[in-house]
């Protein structure tokens, strides 16, 4: 089993999912590093690949006009970033930013698109995974929009 | 249950407030600042972790306040307020030298010696963080006797993070871990960014043995829980504290009521299954 390989394997995001799989998966992958204030994506760009931080810190940002960028989230160690690669017209909506030095593994959201098109079952892995993650960022966000901290008027 | 303290240093009339000097009045945030009393009869006012007290802003009114100083320190009762309305405004415009008006300690204590021999973990959001660091404070007094202890924390936006000394303080620790998130945030705020409910996942604690302590908005509370559970813990393991306006704070008016419970007499702070149903209710 290859460097890469290992690392998705002891991942949490892809636990219990087959070798075969895995390899597919691997097949995608390539080791990547951005340095602090490095941009990952912009918001508009086209969505190729999703992550998997290994090491550091990542803003998610949403820009309004004529304003400071909002952090709306940080994600670290052991998080994923991006789905947009997964969903027509794979467009970034936002922008992320590493704010320390990051470490990630890339997956190559065309590769795996393509993959999961041949391989159902593979698909079906993933997306499960990815509801999962989705759900979970749905929760936080509809807490985060309620802003229970804020002032009673 | 939580058995509740017996007020032994009250009046005997549960009515009448003891009179208390401020020797401190400090702004914590925009919002939030400190009251820090001493009895003018010179008896400390024992208590226990996530017990509250009523003030008395003389001329405005009375409202219940969790006590969020040191409990081994009894001699100064300390109160963290978040300036809300009418009366929350009066006891902040009371100086050093003042008078305030305080009756109690009431209520229910967070479950720190059944703790014992447990990981902790305390989830902690906005004015949240003032009931719960009473517990905090005797955890880490006895510290040895508890297993791994963490401390999660979440704010609005950064200039809304209470003790930050303390935060600072804690986190240098090596024997406790402290995470502490804003919701919003821009340029310049270098730690996390996202509801304190994410930060339960980065942390390591064994659920079997974790009693979790959890204290903010009811909505936070919940998503809270559920995150806790999701983990494995619990709801037995899990405590949460409510509030409800509240009149005599003594259980005779009904004011606190919520379903059967008075929050008063039988809370502030319930093992979750007691309170699970109750926390769904709608008000109208
Ligand atoms: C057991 C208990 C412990 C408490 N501990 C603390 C504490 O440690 N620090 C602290 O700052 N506050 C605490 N509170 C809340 C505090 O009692 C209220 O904020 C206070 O009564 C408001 O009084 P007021 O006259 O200033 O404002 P009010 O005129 O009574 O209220 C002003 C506005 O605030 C809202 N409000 C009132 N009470 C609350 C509440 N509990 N939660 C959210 N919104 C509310 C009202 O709906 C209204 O919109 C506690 C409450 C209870 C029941
Ligand atoms: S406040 Fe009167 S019964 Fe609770």
């Amino acid at each position: 089993m290859d460097t890469l390989q290992r690392i998705l394997t002891s991942h949490p995001f892809f636990e219990g999912m087959w070798a075969d799989h895995l390899q597919i998966i691997t097949g995608c992958a390539t080791n990547v590093r951005f340095e602090e204030g490095d941009y990952i994506f912009r918001q508009g760009e086209e969505a190729n690949h999703f992550y998997l931080i290994r090491q550091g810190k990542v803003t998610k940002e949403i820009s309004p006009p004529q304003s400071e960028p909002l952090i709306v989230q940080t994600l670290e160690e052991g998080d994923i970033l991006g789905w947009s690669w997964l969903v027509p017209p794979y467009q970034w909506r936002y922008d992320a930013r590493a704010l320390t030095m990051t470490r990630a593994i890339a997956l190559d959201g065309a590769c795996l698109r393509n993959k999961c098109e041949h391989d159902r079952e593979l698909g079906y892995e993933l997306l499960k995974r990815f509801s999962l993650t989705v759900s979970r960022t749905l929760d936080a966000t509809i807490l985060q929009l309620m802003d229970v901290y804020a002032a009673i008027d | 249950m939580q058995p509740s303290i017996d007020v032994s240093s009250s009046p005997a009339d549960p009515m009448t407030p003891r009179m208390f000097r401020v020797l401190r009045n400090y702004n914590d945030t925009a919002d939030c600042y400190t009251l820090s009393l001493q009895a003018e009869d010179g008896d400390p006012l024992l208590f226990a972790p996530g017990q509250f007290t009523m003030l008395y802003a003389f001329g405005r009114g009375e409202v219940p306040i969790s006590i969020s100083g040191d409990p081994s320190d009894p001699g100064t009762l300390i109160h963290t307020i978040r300036e809300v309305g009418p009366v929350t405004q009066a006891l902040r415009e009371v100086k050093k030298g003042g008078l305030i008006g305080v009756r109690g300690p009431y209520g229910t204590a967070w479950p720190v010696k059944e703790a014992e021999g447990n990981d902790v973990v305390f989830v902690a959001g906005g004015i949240g963080l003032a009931p719960l660091r009473p517990a905090l404070y005797q955890v880490l007094h006895r510290r040895s006797r508890f297993g791994k202890v963490a401390l999660l924390y979440g704010a609005r936006t950064p200039n809304d993070i209470l003790y930050r000394d303390e935060l600072e303080k804690w986190r240098s620790r090596f024997d406790m871990q402290v995470e502490v998130t804003v919701d919003r945030s821009q340029a310049g705020w270098r730690g996390h960014v996202g509801v304190v409910t994410r930060l339960i996942s980065r942390t390591g604690f064994d659920p079997v043995n974790t009693i979790a302590m959890v204290c903010g908005p009811e909505v936070m509370m919940r998503f809270a829980v559920a995150e806790l559970t999701g983990r494995g813990v619990a709801q037995e393991q899990i405590h949460v504290s409510l509030e409800r306006n509240m009149k005599c704070a003594v259980g005779f008016c009904g004011h606190c009521q919520l379903g059967p419970a008075f929050i008063c007499k039988d809370g502030p702070v319930f093992v979750f299954p007691e309170v699970k149903r109750l926390l769904s209710i709608r008000e109208v």
